[in-house]
């Protein structure tokens, strides 16, 4: 018990911390780790709480791989210079904070009232984890809820098929007209377009 | 939980952590011993007896060089990334039990320090952290190549722990555990290499990609791109991404020993019967690390886009295969009984389905003889 409590209380203050951090951040890369930290501690506390399954699925997915590709679109993209903090919509911040703290009004006096979880324990937790964590969470996801969760895998694959098809190359034509387009002109050859580039197979 | 238990587990983790450094050391040397010896050369003879203490010179000399920081740098992340490469290769190993254990002050210890009852996802976790070392050195160093070094690299992570995952999952549902203990326990009669063969395989292959190291080793392939995701890096940090992927190797060879081939499982006499598991552990680790310096030491680095198609287009599809065909292993007799002729039946379905799949790879490859484009 006093063990929860350590790391609870070593956790809890880093989790905000970061996720205050990454809120203030103006480069983009810094912003991203401090999320990973985030994601990291957050993590830590579920492990804390008896759910040691979404502990090491919330690294994996969130800490692991999205993040990574959170990362490698910030390189590859070069948006790493700093942003300038100008309000593109007007009254955008004032709505921001005023909903803020509407959210945070709300789990204050969720706690203070004891609305949902947040002074018992949910019924039949101990029982429906009977037989481990992992475990229990499986035969859930597999018996009582075996249709949801494969329309949503299906879902979740239509999504990935037509992110690649929309964002697949285009003509071959097209292409090298916009690399031809792209490419600087070199000053000491001016009358010559780069026709022979055309032969070349794109990427 | 009292203090003795947290003393001893913190023993654990110091006993752990200066093995894994000095396993380094004299891994660094076994290398350069075994591939010399595969070029008929002698490799390094001058520090120590046969050159033994050859990386501890090298440390050394690391330690001492001057540490520089490019001008362009990004500097924290710069400072961070090479201690962010080294960690999940050290928590990674935290879930692997390697013996069986010792009973001091009347108390049960085992060798292993956190046994996890998410012990294989754990370890699946740890290697996708260690893609971050890379990215941040790569793109911290603001510098072209490393750059290009760290997008190879977070590709080529990505892709290939998709194999690794599924070669996972197939030996997680074919032993029925999550927890480590428990799969090495699972292994008392056969190992599930003998069972698992195609998904040792795969995990063997990803492996090599997951710890950078040739003939995957593309992120810091000298021909194309200086060094890579370190070429910004001297000293001390610059031997922590050596350390790093060195740690990666061992600990990629010891999960392979407890998923695959029994842990510390191994025949022994009564006489100290703690230290025989540790030996057979140790042993088998070694015989994994032995087979990667051979592949080192044969195979050509891949092309990029040949690494990323075989990743995405052979081990991918055939660890979804496989996945399907352990679960089918698994399930059907429980539903249709162990009858001879089911199973017969389901052995000409997996020739003809075997049969199938190599005669198309085969037309496609004589598609392309015939009509290169």
């Amino acid at each position: 018990m006093a063990a929860d409590w350590i790391v609870f209380w070593v956790c809890a203050p880093i989790s905000i911390g970061s996720a205050i951090a990454m809120l203030l951040q103006r480069n983009a890369v810094h912003a991203a780790l401090f999320l990973i930290v985030n994601l990291f501690t957050v993590a830590v506390l579920y492990l804390v709480l008896g759910a040691p399954f979404l502990f090491a699925v919330q690294i994996i997915v969130y800490a692991g791989a999205i993040m990574v590709l959170f990362l490698f679109v910030i390189m590859l993209l070069g948006v790493d210079r700093e942003e300038r903090l100008v309000e593109r919509l007007r009254g955008q911040r004032t709505a921001a904070i005023l909903l803020g703290l509407g959210v945070v009004g709300e789990v204050v006096f969720a706690i203070r009232a004891g609305v949902g979880f947040s002074t018992r324990a949910p019924a039949g937790f101990g029982a429906a984890n009977g037989g481990g964590n992992p475990q229990a969470l499986g035969r859930l996801l597999f018996r009582a809820y075996f249709l949801p969760f494969e329309v949503t895998s299906i879902l979740l694959m239509v999504a990935a098929v037509a992110a690649m098809v929309l964002a697949r190359r285009r003509e071959r034509p097209v292409a090298s007209a916009e690399r031809r387009a792209q490419e600087p002109i070199e000053p000491s050859e001016p009358s010559e377009p780069s026709e022979p580039r055309e032969e070349e197979p794109v990427g | 939980m009292d203090w003795l238990d947290w003393l001893l587990l913190a023993a654990r983790v110091v006993v752990v952590f200066f093995v894994l450094l000095l396993s380094v050391i004299l891994l660094v040397w076994v290398e350069r011993k075994v591939v010399a010896d595969m070029q008929t050369r002698k490799g390094p003879m001058r520090a120590g007896p046969r050159g033994v203490l050859v990386s501890l010179a090298d440390g050394i000399k690391l330690f001492f060089k001057e540490g520089i920081t490019p001008a362009l740098a990004d500097r924290p992340v710069y400072l961070i990334a090479p201690i962010v490469s080294m960690l999940p290769a050290f928590l990674a190993f935290a879930v692997i039990p390697f013996g069986t254990g010792v009973t001091l002050f009347g108390r049960r210890v085992p060798f292993q320090i956190a046994d996890l009852n998410v012990g294989i996802l754990w370890v699946l976790a740890m290697s996708s952290m260690m893609v971050y070392g890379i990215v941040l050195a790569g793109w911290s160093s603001g510098s072209n190549y490393p750059l290009l070094g760290s997008i190879r690299s977070s590709a080529q992570m990505i892709s290939y722990e998709v194999g690794m995952a599924l070669a996972l999952v197939s030996v997680l549902m074919y032993s029925g555990h999550l927890r480590m203990t428990q799969i090495v326990a699972a292994q008392d009669r056969v190992w599930n290499v003998v069972p698992q063969l195609p998904a040792f395989v795969i995990y063997l292959i990803a492996g090599l990609a997951e710890t950078n190291r040739p003939p995957f080793d593309l992120p810091e392939a000298e021909t194309e791109l200086v060094a890579g995701y370190h070429t910004e890096y001297s000293g001390i940090k610059f031997a922590m991404f050596y350390l790093a992927e060195y740690l990666n190797t061992v600990t990629v060879a010891a999960i392979a020993t407890t998923l695959f081939l029994g842990g510390w499982r191994g025949p022994h006499p009564e006489h100290l019967a703690w230290l025989w598991p540790i030996l057979w552990f140790v042993v088998k680790v070694l015989a994994i690390i032995y087979a990667y310096i051979w592949i080192r030491a044969t195979l050509p680095r891949f092309r990029y886009d040949r690494l990323m198609a075989f990743g995405w287009k052979v081990l991918i599809p055939f660890g979804l295969v496989w996945v399907l065909a352990t679960g089918a292993v698994i399930v059907l007799p429980d539903v249709y009984g162990r009858r001879p002729v089911v199973i017969g039946a389901a052995a000409v379905l997996a020739v003809v389905l075997l049969l199938s799949l190599l005669w198309s790879a085969l037309a496609r490859r004589r598609e392309t003889v015939e009509a290169p484009s």
